[in-house]
């Protein structure tokens, strides 16, 4: 059957079966010496290039267009760099809740292979849970303690239910089979907790409110203690997650399991028990995130639409690199809000939606493996 | 099959014996891995050419530069007297080079049929329009083209498996597939890359029968990776062995059996 | 025992090259024609029609569309909706600047637009695969979404943002726009989509489809062929995005009169799409008919069997529990059947040809 062969195209090099002909470096052929061939005076060049062209196009440009897009951002910026701190802190924010998503991602990408589609809704799902289980009358932490139980039923639900069955089946019908969960979450959320937006309960778990305004650049930037106890509380469970991986019995099977399934299965690692353990831990990824994102906005299924988001961060950071990740939350985090702030309003506003995508595009044609991704050499 | 039906392809530019391709001081590095070192070699028209040596020695590379897949850095690759730069694959597929690998690279999902028709795409013009309707002249082209698979199906002896599936086939009916749909490109120069791995004698001996048959019915120039040293020995005109990307001989298959460094090369020798 | 094909005997290459070999197959596609052109009409009241079998051909064409794309050639695209899109829009304008010329012929020039967009976004396949492909493809998906909101020219500048579809004549009777009897709208929807996906069969099974398929089985294979791959990418995508910009263009024609089309075309259609391809059967038309059915089909019959059944639904409850089902039937057929109904399909043949025996 056609689909049989589909592969996921990530980073992993497939070694072929038989000979270990030619054993190389994972670096493909460069091309035949010439001026040209250094990719840094290359690059070099046509930068210079290209500034060298807008600059002659801003002398000449009568509209002032290449002025406007080319020129006044930057001058803005000089200008006023409380402004640009107070974006790149927002940014910078933002990044930080994809960076989370895309961990969650990365986490089950690497154990077992799955694109997971639902990390979005997991994320809006246990936030909901959490907020619906308090509405009912169970105390804040309380609230926590049950939805992450809830979490680990609905790891170990997925584990025997959807991935248990569909173990060795390509790439993309695990893939089909997250979408599957993804509708079933969310029918099964709004049918239980109805479909209404709900606020987070930030101050009855003790998270921080209001802002710091610091005058710093000649003006004011205002940080949002919640965005700043989200950042450290990020930065925390990412140093936790690698301590995980690199200190702990269970972190070594998982790093086994993710150079490659059949190895681990013959030194004795249980499947189905590390699928459960990385499904739960994206579990928690996904409820601390929903409880920040939560606090900034309104817990509802609209995140759906925001989650998507952290594909463009997986391209940049590539499937299977947590820094990846976290880098590549970052740049797009920060990339959006300034070409949303800087160059928005030149073409109407609103272009949030969708620079995301363009910023990771562009990136793709550059370094088709991702930023941290291993140069893909094709072999046959 | 019929002869008239291969060698009518591309009227032949050079004569047997003559060079068809010349390989010069090839080198190929993939970062500071050298794969391939100031290799030279060449093809003659009409010949079967045997590329051997221990695994890790560069053959498939080399077929890989040959077939336009790898670019070297260094050296000079030359086809009918033409030098060629940065051939794109489907330029050299243009050219008349065939190609076989050697994890079997068929395209699972389709059948026998269309798998040997793919390659045909070359000979075949297409007319979108004519395509929409399925009538006309496109009809015409697959009916006539069908016809000279038919005969690589009949040559091959797999017309039973002509509609199947061939991600299901057993592995040795797969390689004589992707042995058919090279032979539909009627190349001039064809490269097989281990043709004969993983089979039992009787496939064996079926694959030498059409590879010699191909050679002295069609006059196809062949070049061949293959390990099992008596195939090589029987099938081939001259031999060139590589060992760590180097070329450490190249002559008739008496001439490498006798020589020194091959016999180290594959038995090793006592430092 | 009905169905076999002993005794059927080719004796010329196109025969054997036909798309239906096997007599039976022609006598079901015919009594299939003749339900849809004769039997559903007559039978079918208005809301069967204009609710479920219009709905039932759109998402039809767009699903062949996208299994073009992503079943043949291998390309994921998570776009579908921004290229239907692409052809609403350009079928409106169309048909605001030329009211005059045919509609039909309006619907298949924008499908033209469609097919330009597709390929401009295709231009990034050559270097990117997989995932990595299908999150280029949401950039198209975001992008035009965006841009059927905020260029106020695309919807001639109505103050709601939404399109309404003018009234059309073809041969005299209305095709679009209010007065339009749900019968016209359906035999038009069923002429394109029969039309078209006579073409697509045609298409895939000659040399063009061969090199689609081969660029999605093995592409370094194919190229060593002689097959181009960024042009039978390209081409996957122009043909791909055409059927989805025709079908977009009657979606909003035939089917939805007047639309908010940005909020029409949205990344949650795309997947619907997607879901149908798949689970109709990748690199199957039949597949993308049978696909269709099942999800168009499936939501307006639970909205309106489970009550029937009994069991107690309120409107918003009732999207709930559609979308849970649906979730959890997608999770079960995978597990069933992951090459998707089109494969059900060919098993229920070859029962058919080995009945009443089981070999």
């Amino acid at each position: 059957m056609p689909i049989s062969e589909w592969r996921t195209d990530d980073h992993r090099i497939q070694e072929p079966e038989c000979k270990g002909e030619e054993r190389m470096s994972d670096v493909a052929a460069q091309p035949a010496p010439s001026l040209l061939a250094n990719g840094w005076i290359r690059t070099g060049l046509i930068t210079a290039a290209v500034i060298a062209a807008i600059a002659i196009g801003a002398r000449i440009d009568p509209s002032g267009t290449i002025h406007k897009v080319f020129v006044d951002p930057f001058q803005q910026m000089v200008e006023a760099p409380d402004l640009l701190a107070q974006t790149v802190w927002e940014g910078l924010v933002s990044g930080v809740l994809y960076a989370l998503i895309a961990l969650g991602f990365v986490l089950i990408f690497k154990a077992s292979g799955v694109f997971n589609f639902a990390q979005g809704i997991m994320v809006v799902f246990a936030a909901l849970t959490l907020v619906g289980l308090h509405e009912k009358g169970v105390p804040a932490f309380l609230a926590v303690i049950l939805t992450l139980g809830v979490m680990f039923v609905l790891a170990a639900t997925i584990e025997r239910v959807v991935l248990r069955p569909l173990v060795n089946q390509p790439d993309i019908i695990l893939f089909m089979a997250t979408f599957g969960i993804t509708y079933f979450l969310i029918g099964f959320g709004e049918s239980v907790f109805g479909g209404n937006p709900k606020q987070m309960i930030t101050s009855e778990l003790y998270l921080p409110k209001g802002a710091i305004d610091a005058k710093i650049l000649g003006g004011l930037v205002s940080f949002q203690k919640i965005d700043i106890a989200a950042a450290v509380i990020a930065s925390l469970m990412i140093a936790a997650l690698a301590v995980f991986f690199q200190y702990t019995r269970i972190g070594r099977a998982l790093r086994a399991v993710a150079d490659s399934h059949k190895a681990a299965l013959s030194v004795g690692i249980s499947l189905n028990q590390i699928w459960v353990i990385v499904w739960f831990t994206a579990g928690i990824v996904a409820l601390i995130t929903g409880i920040m994102w939560g606090a900034r906005s309104d817990v509802s299924f609209a995140l759906e639409i925001v989650a998507l988001k952290a594909l463009p961060v997986l391209i940049l950071g590539g499937f299977t690199s947590i820094p990846g990740a976290i880098v590549g939350g970052l740049i797009i985090g920060i990339g959006e809000k300034l070409g949303e702030f800087y160059w928005g309003p030149l073409i109407g506003g609103g272009i949030e939606s969708w620079l995301a995508y363009f910023i990771a595009l562009g990136f793709l044609l550059f370094r088709p493996q991702g930023l941290f991704g291993d140069k893909i050499i094709e072999r046959i | 099959m019929n002869a008239h039906t291969m060698a009518a392809a591309g009227a032949p530019v050079t004569q047997k014996g003559e060079v068809l391709l010349s390989v010069e001081n090839v080198s190929l590095r993939f970062g500071g891995v050298k794969a391939i070192t100031d290799v030279s070699f060449d093809i003659r028209k009409g010949e079967v050419r045997a590329i051997i040596g221990p695994n890790g020695a560069g053959k498939t590379s080399m077929l890989n530069c040959i077939n336009g897949f790898y670019h070297p850095q260094e050296g000079r690759i030359t086809y009918k007297g033409v030098r060629r730069s940065k051939v794109r694959p489907h330029q050299a597929a243009a050219a008349g080079i065939a190609r076989t690998f050697q994890n079997v690279a068929l395209f699972k999902g389709m059948s026998t049929l269309d798998n040997i028709m793919t390659g045909r795409t070359l000979k075949m013009r297409g007319n979108l329009f004519w395509q929409l309707f399925r009538q006309g002249p496109a009809m015409d082209e697959e009916i006539a083209h069908r016809k000279v698979v038919e005969d690589i199906i009949d040559f091959l002896q797999i017309e039973h498996i002509r509609k199947l599936p061939v991600g299901k086939l057993p592995y040795g009916l797969q390689k004589r597939v992707e042995l058919g749909r090279a032979l539909a490109m009627e190349p001039e120069l064809l490269l097989l890359d281990e043709p004969m791995a993983g089979m039992n004698l009787e496939e064996k001996e079926d694959m030498c029968r059409f590879i010699l048959d191909v050679n002295n019915q069609f006059g196809t120039t062949i070049a061949l990776i293959e390990h099992d040293m008596g195939v090589v020995m029987d099938l081939s005109d001259r031999v060139v062995v590589l060992e760590y990307g180097r070329k450490i001989a190249d002559g008739t298959p008496e001439e490498v059996k006798a020589n020194q460094k091959v016999i180290d090369a594959y038995l090793g020798v006592a430092h | 025992m009905f169905y076999r094909e002993a005794g059927q005997f080719k004796s010329t290459y196109s025969a054997d090259m036909a798309v239906f070999p096997i007599r039976q197959d022609r006598i079901g596609i015919a009594v299939i024609l003749g339900i849809a052109f004769v039997a559903i009409p007559m039978l079918g009241d208005d809301f069967f029609i204009s609710s479920v079998m219009i709905p039932f051909l759109v998402f039809s064409l767009a699903a062949i569309g996208l299994n073009i794309l992503t079943g043949y050639t291998g390309l994921i695209s998570l776009g579908t909706a921004a290229f239907m899109g692409v052809g609403a829009y350009s079928c409106y304008k169309l048909t605001t600047i030329f009211p005059g010329v045919n509609i039909i012929v309006l619907i298949l020039v924008s499908g033209l637009f469609s097919a330009a967009v597709g390929v401009f976004f295709g231009l990034p396949s050559l270097r990117i695969k997989g995932f990595y492909l299908a999150v280029a493809t949401l950039a198209a998906q975001f992008f035009l979404q965006w841009a059927f909101v905020r260029v106020p020219w695309l919807f001639n500048y109505n103050a709601s943002g939404a399109i309404e579809v003018p009234q059309r004549l073809l041969f005299g009777l209305p095709v679009t726009g209010a007065t339009a009897s749900p019968e016209t709208r359906y035999f038009v929807c069923l002429g394109l989509v029969v039309i078209l996906t006579w073409f697509a069969s045609n298409l895939v099974h000659g040399k063009i489809g061969r090199s689609w398929m081969a660029v999605r089985d093995m592409d370094i294979a194919a190229e060593l062929m002689g097959i181009k791959l960024l042009n039978a990418k390209l081409l996957a995508f122009a043909v791909s995005s055409f059927y989805a910009g025709v079908a977009g263009a009657m979606m909003i024609f035939f089917w939805y009169g007047t639309a908010e089309a940005a909020d029409v075309f949205n990344i949650r259609l795309s997947f619907n799409i997607l879901f149908m391809v798949i689970i109709g059967g990748l690199g199957s038309l039949i597949g993308s008919f049978l696909g269709a059915a099942f999800l168009s089909i499936l939501p307006t019959a639970l909205k309106f069997g489970l009550p029937a059944l009994g069991v107690p639904l309120t409107g918003a409850t009732a999207e709930h529990v559609t979308f849970m089902l649906v979730g959890a039937l997608i999770i079960v057929f995978l597990i069933v059947e992951p090459h998707g109904l089109a494969r059900l399909w060919q098993i229920g043949k070859q029962k058919l040809r080995t009945w009443p025996f089981p070999y």
